[in-house]
């Protein structure tokens, strides 16, 4: 990892310098004479351009013989560098040591879609497993020429190929092609973003010749981190730049109608931006900056307030017109018939509030535009969209558009960041001078994009002999995507909605994900319109596990409703109706780790004001599956809840690295309990008053679990499939059903703040 | 504005500045030290810890007027991967921080506990962290890295 100086000056020319940059192209056949000189390849139009299809687009063998994987999606601090590190060195046959990942620069890799869904491994991985192989295949080929060995006679040892039956005839990789391009194509599907593949003719090894992928090797980052010497977005310093701020309004909605420049006169270089809705100020420091975005004197429009009270949130979901419904093709039976008929109906509604990412530092960026070029410094999850974003802002080009992220505050979605690098770009051309923005921490928590709202309805037809003959599901809650998953356009923006532009929301919800198997059965949602159409602090996105905590909570607190008034035990409930044998796998993993003593809920045998209680959920994700059981204390007396034990069995498929996955899997359940706990997005009928974090409170360290057990379940024959969020999904109903079974009071709200267990329990 | 003297890591600086201004600001832009972070301005998270004789204090609410002539220690103040101190060490062979824009105040924090208190319970530990923010939820990591820290403090 390097400090920004270094970052800010890098190109993929100065990776391969070394050795004097050149193109190799090898079609067929493949050889030496091929070979040129970057400058004439240049000149001849044959330097590979930064395309999907090209094999340098992801690979390069610097002249040292190390290896520069440039990786188009985003590792957020969950580790996935390294474990894409261990499958490119892996197919390479180089050691791990000698793979730098390079991630972020728009001028270096391609759009493989950021950070999105977890894909992380599962698609981008895919794609780089599948061009290390290549390029493996390449240098193989390229040695046999060189050493008049056939390509089936030779093999590969850390980066050096060798005949198989003589080791002294042998090449390294540095020697073959080190400091020089490939220049190779590959079969590119024609997508970008996660749905990206371009592989080569190589297949990758079996799985049972891995040797790197598999172990558990160290993130190289944390170093410098603890030490102080790794730089952050929020360090980007250029020469010239000056400190923006920018200003929202006290009523959503409202736009400025009289801003009174001379109000911040005082501060050097103070500077007023104000285009229609977007109200910004530059100084020359930092904190003159931001006392004059306290001090400027603004008039804002008379708007109605546009918000519902907040205690009529879910009726106001519940009344909303439904602007969207769907639902699962995976629909069986005739659930309306059944419930017609059915002697026994349970029903059960659940509710989940408006989240923030509250990211532990509100966004930054910062943007200079110099001799026609943009260059944008951002924490954002995704950079590439970060370019197209800018470039439609500014109305540029996109290619002369660069777009570098720099390790932010943390990211689980699309949080603020993609907001201030767009008013960073506005900012920066109103007064002609780079421009680092940095939000307020009612900014970085009041005017987030939000995980939505949402209510959900469940019900079940039991019949005469008590079993489930029916089951309907159904959420309705606000799209998960009122702004896009990234701010590549301006409608997804708040630089391009306070400048006028609406809220393109689109429609975005989901179902359970898992494995049920009922007589019939249809699970479907419905979506509702944004409360504003442009500027809003409750617009709604994609937030860790996008609707996964709700829908799960939601559904998998259902299927303990159900096992309880069938009088059968939760775990042994769902081993009945699940019918995945992956599902199955996980479900038994965890009860039996967790030591699950087979009995109904709830337990019926606490005295006194301390109880407690374990519960079981599970759920799949993309390909993912995963059981939790919590086991939860309840104080009575006050309502507070302590999720003191979680055992997590998890299949993710192949296992790339089991202890980056480890520490990714504890992240997710000490945020889901968060998420469950306390986190709730509060507003009255002007604004966002959740703004800081006496008003959006998250997991103290004191209420950390006492231990969380993690069973892994690999299955290196499976490609991988996604770690980054799924464990997050069954955590709320995992405890819900914990506190029923202490308790025998059902909680269906989230947050399980105190006040809300004290209410419930009295 | 006022010319003001400052003890950061061992070494004066003497910048122009607003008797006024945080000590974040200070050291973020005026002496370059680009840790601690801006996490809230509230002293609510802990982002931008740093040691004041030996005190974690935020610095995002320290007014330069109040530092006067103690000595502030910063994060990069604290160890060097050639020196470290327990905690920073701890932190790495625990892997701790996700994100790791919070870890100036568990770090800081941390630090300035064990340095006063021997052998801690976990229940002491929790205690003396408590307010801290971290998103990510990296909250079993750093309470291991605390207790490794312990141990190896002896």
């Amino acid at each position: 990892m390097s400090r920004i100086e270094k970052t800010a000056h890098f190109s993929r020319r100065t990776m391969l310098q070394a050795g004097g940059a050149l193109v190799v192209s090898v079609g067929m056949p493949v050889g030496l004479t091929t070979v040129l000189e970057i400058r004439n390849a240049v000149a001849q139009g044959a330097k590979p351009p930064l395309t999907p299809d090209q094999l340098s687009s992801y690979i390069a063998i610097n002249a040292d013989g190390s290896v520069s994987a440039f990786f188009g999606k985003m590792d957020m601090g969950q580790g996935l560098f390294v474990a894409i590190g261990q499958m490119v060195a892996e197919e390479l046959d180089v050691p791990f040591k000698s793979v730098t990942v390079i991630m972020g620069d728009t001028a270096t890799s391609v759009n493989q879609g950021g950070a999105s869904g977890s894909t992380g491994i599962q698609l981008g991985g895919k794609q780089m497993r599948m061009a290390a192989a290549e390029a493996r295949r390449v240098l193989v080929e390229m040695a046999a020429e060189k050493l008049g060995v056939p390509a089936d006679s030779l093999t590969v040892r850390d980066g050096v190929v060798q005949a198989k039956a003589d080791a002294a005839k042998k090449v390294s990789y540095a020697e073959l092609i080190g400091g020089r391009y490939f220049n190779v194509q590959l079969e590119w599907n024609k997508e970008i973003g996660n749905a990206l593949y371009a592989p080569g003719k190589a297949k990758p090894k079996d799985p049972k010749e891995h040797t790197i992928v598999g172990k558990p090797i160290a993130r190289a980052d944390i170093a410098p981190k603890v030490y102080a010497q790794q730089d952050f977005c929020t360090d980007v310093k250029l020469p010239g730049m000056v400190h923006g701020r920018v200003i929202r309004p006290p009523v959503a909605g409202a736009t400025p109608v009289k801003v009174d420049e001379s109000s911040i006169a005082a501060f050097p270089g103070a500077k007023v931006v104000w285009d229609k809705g977007f109200l910004g100020v530059v100084a020359d420091k930092e904190w003159d900056a931001l006392k004059a975005a306290q001090s400027l004197k603004v008039e804002w429009s008379e708007t109605k307030p546009p918000f519902p009270n907040a205690g009529a949130l879910y009726e106001h979901i519940r009344k909303a017109p439904v602007r969207k419904r769907e639902v699962d093709t995976k629909q069986t039976g005739n659930v309306d018939e059944a419930f017609k008929s059915a002697p026994r109906i349970i029903e059960a509604e659940y509710e989940w509030p408006f989240q923030s990412h509250a990211c532990m530092g509100p966004a930054c960026a910062v943007v200079e535009i110099k001799d026609g070029n943009v260059t944008c410094w951002t924490g954002s999850q995704k950079p590439h969209f970060v370019q197209n974003g800018i470039a439609l802002t500014l109305d540029m080009p996109k290619e002369k558009v660069r777009s570098i992220w720099v390790v932010g505050p943390g990211s689980y979605g699309r949080s603020d960041a993609d907001d201030a690098a767009m008013d960073a770009a506005v900012l920066a051309k109103a007064v002609g001078k780079p421009v680092r923005v940095q939000y307020t921490r009612e900014q970085g928590t009041g005017w987030d994009p939000k995980g939505p709202a949402s209510v959900h309805r469940a019900r079940a037809a039991i019949d005469g002999s008590g079993n489930v003959i029916a089951y309907e599901f159904t959420s309705k809650g606000f799209s998960r995507i009122d702004v896009n998953t990234n701010g590549g356009a301006p409608w997804d923006t708040l630089a391009g909605q306070l400048r006028d532009v609406a809220l393109k929301s689109g429609d975005g919800f989901g179902v359970p994900a898992e494995s049920y198997e009922f007589a019939s059965k249809r699970l479907a949602w419905e979506t509702i319109p944004p409360l504003l159409d442009r500027g809003s602090p409750l617009r709604s996105a994609h937030l860790r596990d996008p609707v996964g905590p709700q829908v799960h909570f939601a559904s998998e607190s259902f299927m303990d409703e159900l096992a309880a008034a069938l009088n059968l035990d939760p775990v042994e409930f769902r081993l009945r109706h699940v019918k995945d044998a992956r599902d199955i796998a996980v479900i038994k993993a965890a009860a039996e780790k967790a030591g699950w003593q087979s009995r109904p809920s709830p337990r019926r045998d606490q005295t006194g004001p301390k109880v407690s209680g374990r519960g079981i959920a599970y759920a799949q994700r993309n390909g993912t599956r995963c059981a939790i059981v919590a086991e939860v204390e309840i104080d009575r007396a006050t309502g507070k809840i302590w999720g003191r034990k979680f055992t997590v069995a998890h299949d993710c498929g192949q296992i790339i690295n089991p202890d980056g996955l480890k520490h990714t899997i504890e992240g997710n359940i000490v945020q889901g309990v968060s998420r469950t706990l306390w986190e709730e997005v509060k507003f009255d009928a002007k604004n966002v008053t959740s703004i800081d974090w006496m008003t959006y409170p998250i997991l103290d360290i004191t209420e950390t679990p006492e231990s969380i057990d993690v069973v892994l379940i690999n299955h290196p024959e499976i490609a991988p499939s996604g770690a980054g969020e799924p464990s997050i999904r069954p955590v709320a109903a995992a405890i819900a059903n914990a506190i029923f079974d202490a308790t025998g009071v059902r909680i269906r709200r989230v947050p399980f703040s105190p006040d809300r267990v004290k209410q419930s329990l009295s | 504005m006022a010319r003001i003297n400052l003890d950061v890591n061992g070494r004066t600086h003497a910048i122009d500045a607003d008797p006024d201004m945080p000590l974040l600001y200070a050291l973020r832009n005026d002496i370059g030290l680009n840790n601690p972070h801006f996490g809230c301005g509230l002293a609510q998270c802990g982002a931008c810890t740093v040691h004041i004789d030996g005190q974690p204090v935020r610095s995002c609410v320290t007014p330069l007027s109040a530092v006067g002539d103690g000595k502030v220690v910063t994060l990069a103040g604290l160890g060097t991967p050639e020196k470290p101190h327990p905690i920073q060490q701890a932190y790495v062979e625990e892997q701790v921080p996700q994100c790791g824009y919070c870890i100036n105040g568990w770090i800081m924090t941390a630090a300035a506990f064990l340095d006063r208190k021997k052998k801690p319970s976990e229940a002491e530990i929790k205690d003396a962290l408590t307010g801290l923010k971290c998103r990510c939820g990296t909250h079993m990591g750093i309470l291991r890295a605390v207790k490794r820290a312990v141990e190896m403090m002896g």
